[in-house]
């Protein structure tokens, strides 16, 4: 093992680390600003991947996927947190959400059961409005019990749509193992000094920057960003200070699952995008939440370099620890800090 | 108030209860062949689940819907890609469906727990894709009432080791996903490899699921001229890009999931050239497989795989074995009789089993290219094939006493010798 | 209702599984025996839950360690398989204790989410236990478990084995009930909706919430051993953190702190998954909806169906609840 094999190595570890941070600080934004568990990031990951398959299918252009998938998603997660997440208001919009995914499930319960209604589309699609018009109604005499804090019910809340998310992604992009092709000049090597560095691995590393000082600047120098820095170390002091608090939970989810799109963008050229890479990517996002400490951006760059690094170095070095590389160190830091390494309560 | 309301929930239930058991219980048919068929429908293997669904539907389509001149009736289970589901939804088609056999299974942990299935219930179990070699091994007394009309995962593999003997290598680096498929692939291709002289110098683990192949790849040993590799799923389509970016030279010998059809139209030009082993190939040019590769392609707008292949024959054999019987389905043992005494030609080449009722068929040495086949207007990427083994059994030709002698390709077996 | 009136419906119920389901197809009973096992973990669950407000995304982890040992023991050692099969069962609780007890220690030291994270960790770490350790647990693969343990029954035969498994349910049911309703389990139900107060009232609430952590994993791990001679298969599948996810998702949905409504939960994640999977492809929407809709709408589960429809009347002229009304699932957020 000489100097070459370790800077490889860790090369490699950080630009692992940087697709780490895209996935983990929209997490550790989410649940820092919000408290809210959000075991769909995956999803979103996932999400922003096949997205930007059917961006690039239909256009052509990868650079134009990124940002697309990303605002879509970046939507998506918008939508989720406005209806489910924090329940006041806009009870109709809900209601009809609800209603009308129900509503297909029962049409496709009759098409089952009765050949008839499978036959053709207007049958079908009587069948779903007039349930989704009961419904509607059914529902709007039912109340919502908010979720507010409840970390159990935000988990299971998240859980269900990270499966209605799984299962449409089948549905919609199907199962096989696709993969992102991004530029040719993205897909070369640069040489120094007799080692090859990949450069799709150098844009990762790039991306992660430059999206690491945007966030610090929006944090740090923007309105928005005091807002959010005020909301993360004392929501109610904030709210007694005029800021809207709901405004701020809106932006920060939607700007989590921008970043988790984005990630899968990036990452989709490089792990490829394939049904269960959403379960894969949680815990390592959760990983570096965890170690980084949540709320904390810095702590979310500190904690996907340590991530990246120790899954690197344990995987070439002890290859026999290869499933604890991850876990372990989190039961390890859970234990002795619980909020993590940089996390404030 | 509230009492009568628990009173009528708790009847409710009850009442409901009642009626699914007495719904439930149902009827057998006769005069028609029920074959169950389990395979992921929903779940991370979805897609492979209906490759392998397809490949079967196909030849019933194409055969109106008999088999052998026996109606069938063609259930298919979701397992979900797990073997516990995959055990449940055994047991329905057999206890509720009262199917005569049942096939499928993808993972090597599906069909270890599909087979006592079969023995619990004296039902055929034909496992048409799962390949865990010890089934129609060391475990087969185990399993009286169990079949495999596919492969074993070490079987490719051995004459891929006498390939690389005779075609220069002789230093590789094995570099497999750390599963019992991975082993099992890796020690096929390392016991003929050395037994032809070659030599195994290095073995590397990565977990299943792997994509980030940065751990692994500087660590490779400068001196090898050629890397095995068994990655399969998204891991095929990671390594070749990742190998090659790291500047390496290593010819790549890959297992037959690395670079099978399943995988191969999303890979990218840099996988030409690439060399692989597997008893199918979509490229094999006979009229029978072109035929095959044309109508799969036809109905489900892709090039089949040996997961689609392998069920199209497994249905092929049916018809043949049904109609040995006459027409009818004899029960488990004298089926397996039947089955075992059928030599077919399949699209991918002549099949028969094996006294262990495992597949002695063709294995094909393939390369990646990029071409126009079959009359197809574009350039695709292709596994061409460049040499054929005839007639291979899981045995290799070390023959069936010694083989079992030896324990099962694992981890550890065969040893690196060569290894520092 | 009465305290009286609820433990006569429950006994019904259970009378009435016990003369119905033998009577109903194969399948059912086949069904039913699996939903049991499902079920005696579920309750366990339910312990942690609903009455001392820990929620655990790990406790798959001694439902796998009960499940291994059964099946190395009667593979390897061939013990378990006669009258020991008793002695196999007080092995796998008393494993599920220990691994609880060492668990415990680290998870304890965490609360609300990051409790959530260190068990779901934890539970991971189990599960790549079971992958990697090849020599004792078949990696992969797995371990079959091919024979029924034979103590003077036929095992073999699907109806009797659902007897012994229900026997087994019905006492953890009746153990868990007496637990809970103890001087223990009411101290447990004050830790969780008051932590604080107990300890000022003189209470070691650690030491509480670390017994019931440790008696949910013998639990577990009975329910595993139950499951290893159910399913004939243990694999790393088995442990995988769908199996814990799922477990909460039976307790809240037949309402946490009932116990029989995680059997109850049990048996409806079962249908869902074992039983609408056979008749439709599109289940897993069903299954999410499942999820969102019950914490949605019904968080106390169906058990809390009456207290919800009596809730509903009364608010049907104001705006929904405020949460402070309403009983949140697990210990307080941090």
């Amino acid at each position: 093992m000489n100097t070459q094999f370790w800077v490889i190595q860790a090369f490699n570890g950080i630009s692992y680390g940087a697709l780490l941070f895209l996935v983990g600080s929209g997490l550790s934004l989410i649940f820092g600003v919000m408290r809210i568990v959000n075991l769909s990031h995956g999803a979103y990951f996932l999400w922003g991947g096949y997205i930007a398959l059917s961006v690039i299918a239909a256009t052509g252009s990868w650079a134009l996927s990124l940002p697309v998938a990303a605002l879509a998603v970046a939507a998506i997660g918008l939508v989720m947190e406005r209806l489910f997440l924090r329940t006041e208001g806009l009870t109709h919009v809900r209601n009809a959400t609800i209603a009308t995914g129900i509503a297909i499930l029962v049409a496709l319960a009759a098409a089952s059961a009765f050949p008839a209604v499978a036959a053709s589309w207007p049958q079908f699609i009587a069948v779903a409005v007039l349930a989704g018009i009961v419904l509607f109604f059914v529902l709007s005499r039912i109340s919502i019990l908010p979720i507010d804090n409840d970390v159990l019910r935000q988990v299971l809340l998240t859980v269900g749509f990270a499966f209605l998310f799984q299962q449409g992604a089948l549905d919609i992009w199907g199962g096989n193992n696709m993969d992102i092709n991004p530029p040719k000049e993205l897909t070369t090597s640069v040489v120094l000094a007799g080692m090859y560095f990949p450069a799709y691995r150098i844009f990762m590393i790039a991306t992660a920057l430059v999206i690491g000082i945007l966030l610090w600047l929006v944090m740090e120098k923007t309105r928005m960003g005091a807002a959010v820095r005020a909301t993360v170390d004392d929501a109610q002091m904030a709210r007694g200070v005029g800021i809207d608090t709901n405004r701020v939970s809106m932006f920060i989810f939607a700007l989590g699952a921008f970043l988790a799109a984005l990630g899968g963008v990036t990452g989709g050229a490089f792990l490829g995008i394939y049904p269960g890479l959403d379960f894969e990517m949680l815990p390592l996002a959760f990983a570096v939440v965890i170690i980084g400490g949540m709320g904390s951006l810095g702590g979310a760059a500190i904690g996907a370099l340590l991530v990246g690094l120790a899954d690197n170095f344990g995987k070439a070095l002890f290859p026999e620890v290869s499933y604890f590389t991850l876990y372990a160190p989190m039961v390890l830091i859970l234990a002795i800090k619980p909020t993590g390494l940089f996390g404030r309560d | 108030m509230t009492r009568k309301l628990s009173l009528r929930v708790t009847s409710l239930l009850l009442g409901g209860m009642l009626a699914a058991g007495l719904g439930i219980a149902s009827n057998a048919q006769a005069e028609e062949l029920r074959i169950g068929y389990i395979a992921p429908v929903t779940g991370i293997f979805a897609q492979v689940g209906k490759d392998m669904v397809d490949g079967f539907q196909l030849y019933l389509t194409e055969h109106n819907n008999k088999l052998g001149g026996m109606d069938v009736k063609f259930i298919v289970e979701d397992d979900q890609g797990k073997p516990d589901a995959g055990v449940t939804k055994a047991k329905k088609l057999i206890l509720q469906d009262h199917v005569h056999m049942f096939i499928g299974g993808l993972l090597a942990s599906t069909g270890y727990a599909l087979a006592p299935v079969s023995t619990a219930e004296k039902t055929l179990y034909i496992s048409s894709v799962s390949s865990a070699d010890d089934l129609t091994q060391r475990q087969l007394v185990k399993y009286p009432y169990f079949l495999r009309t596919s492969w074993s995962s070490s079987l490719p593999h051995h004459p891929l080791g006498q390939w690389a003997c005779d075609n220069g290598f002789k230093k590789v680096i094995i570099i497999a996903a750390d599963y019992a498929f991975g082993y099992e692939t890796a020690g096929g291709f390392q016991s003929a490899f050395e037994a032809c002289g070659g030599k195994v110098i290095q073995k590397i683990w990565p977990p299943i699921g792997t994509k980030d192949f940065g751990p692994y790849i500087p660590a490779f040993k400068k001196d090898a001229d050629g890397v095995f590799t068994t990655m399969v799923g998204p891991m095929a389509l990671q390594f070749p890009k990742q190998l090659r970016a790291s500047g390496s030279k290593l010819k790549i010998l890959g297992s037959g999931v690395s670079y099978d059809e399943f995988v191969l139209p999303f890979m990218g030009d840099e996988v030409i050239g690439d060399v692989s082993a597997l008893h199918y190939s979509a490229a094999i040019e006979t009229p029978a497989n072109e035929a095959f590769v044309k109508a799969y392609r036809a109905k489900f707008g892709k090039v089949p795989g040996y997961y689609s292949e392998n069920n199209y024959t497994t249905a092929m054999w049916l018809d043949k074995a049904i109609a040995k019987a006459g027409g009818k389905y004899p029960g488990p043992e004298e089926f397996i009789k039947i089955m075992a005494s059928i030599k077919l030609d399949a699209p991918r080449g002549p099949v028969e089993l094996d006294d262990m009722r495992n597949p002695i068929e063709n294995v094909y040495i393939k390369k990646v290219e990029k071409k126009k086949m079959f009359g197809y207007p574009k350039d695709e990427l292709w596994n061409v094939v460049i040499k054929t083994y005839p007639k291979v059994s899981q045995f290799w030709t070390e023959g069936k006493a010694k083989f079992l002698a030896h324990p099962v390709y694992d981890r550890d077996y065969p040893p690196c010798k060569f290894c520092e | 209702m009465t305290q009286n009136m609820k433990i006569l419906i429950v006994a019904l119920l259970l009378v009435a599984i016990a003369l119905i389901v033998p009577h109903t197809g194969s399948f059912v009973v086949l069904l039913t025996t699996r939903a049991m096992c499902f079920a005696i973990l579920a309750m366990s669950v339910d312990l942690l839950l609903g009455f001392t407000g820990l929620s655990s995304m790990g406790q798959a982890a001694y439902f796998g360690v009960g499940a291994y040992l059964t099946a190395i023991l009667a593979t390897k050692y061939h013990v378990g398989l006669g009258w020991d099969f008793w002695l196999v069962v007080i092995l796998g609780m008393l494993m599920g204790a220990a691994l609880a007890a060492l668990f415990g220690l680290f998870a304890m030291r965490a609360s609300g989410v990051y409790f959530l994270m260190i068990t779901l960790a934890l539970g991971q770490c189990v599960w790549g236990l079971a992958y990697r350790w090849n020599s004792l647990t078949g990696g992969d693969n797995g371990i079959n478990v091919s024979s029924r343990p034979d103590f003077g029954l036929d095992l073999t035969n699907e109806r009797t084995f659902f007897f012994l498994v229900f026997a087994f349910f019905a006492v953890s049911l009746i153990v868990l009930y007496i637990l809970v309703r103890s001087p223990f389990g009411r101290s447990l139900e004050g830790i969780r909706e008051r932590e604080l107060r107990m300890q000022i009232l003189g209470y070691n609430t650690w030491l509480h919430k670390y017994i019931a952590f440790v008696i949910a994993g013998a639990f577990g791990g009975l329910a595993g051993v139950l499951w290893a001679h159910t399913n004939g298969l243990i694999s790393p599948e088995t442990v995988v953190l769908t199996t814990s996810v799922d477990s909460l998702l039976m307790v809240v949905l037949g309402g946490a702190g009932t116990l029989i409504g995680s059997a109850i939960g049990s048996a409806i994640v079962f249908a869902l998954r074992e039983y609408l999977s056979t008749l439709v492809p599109w289940w897993q929407y069903v299954l999410g909806g499942v999820y969102v809709l019950t914490i949605l709408y019904l968080p106390m589960g169906l058990m809390g169906l009456p207290a919800r429809i009596r809730q509903g009347r009364k608010a049907s002229n104001k705006t929904p609840s405020k949460s402070g009304e309403t009983k949140t699932l697990a210990s307080a957020p941090s």
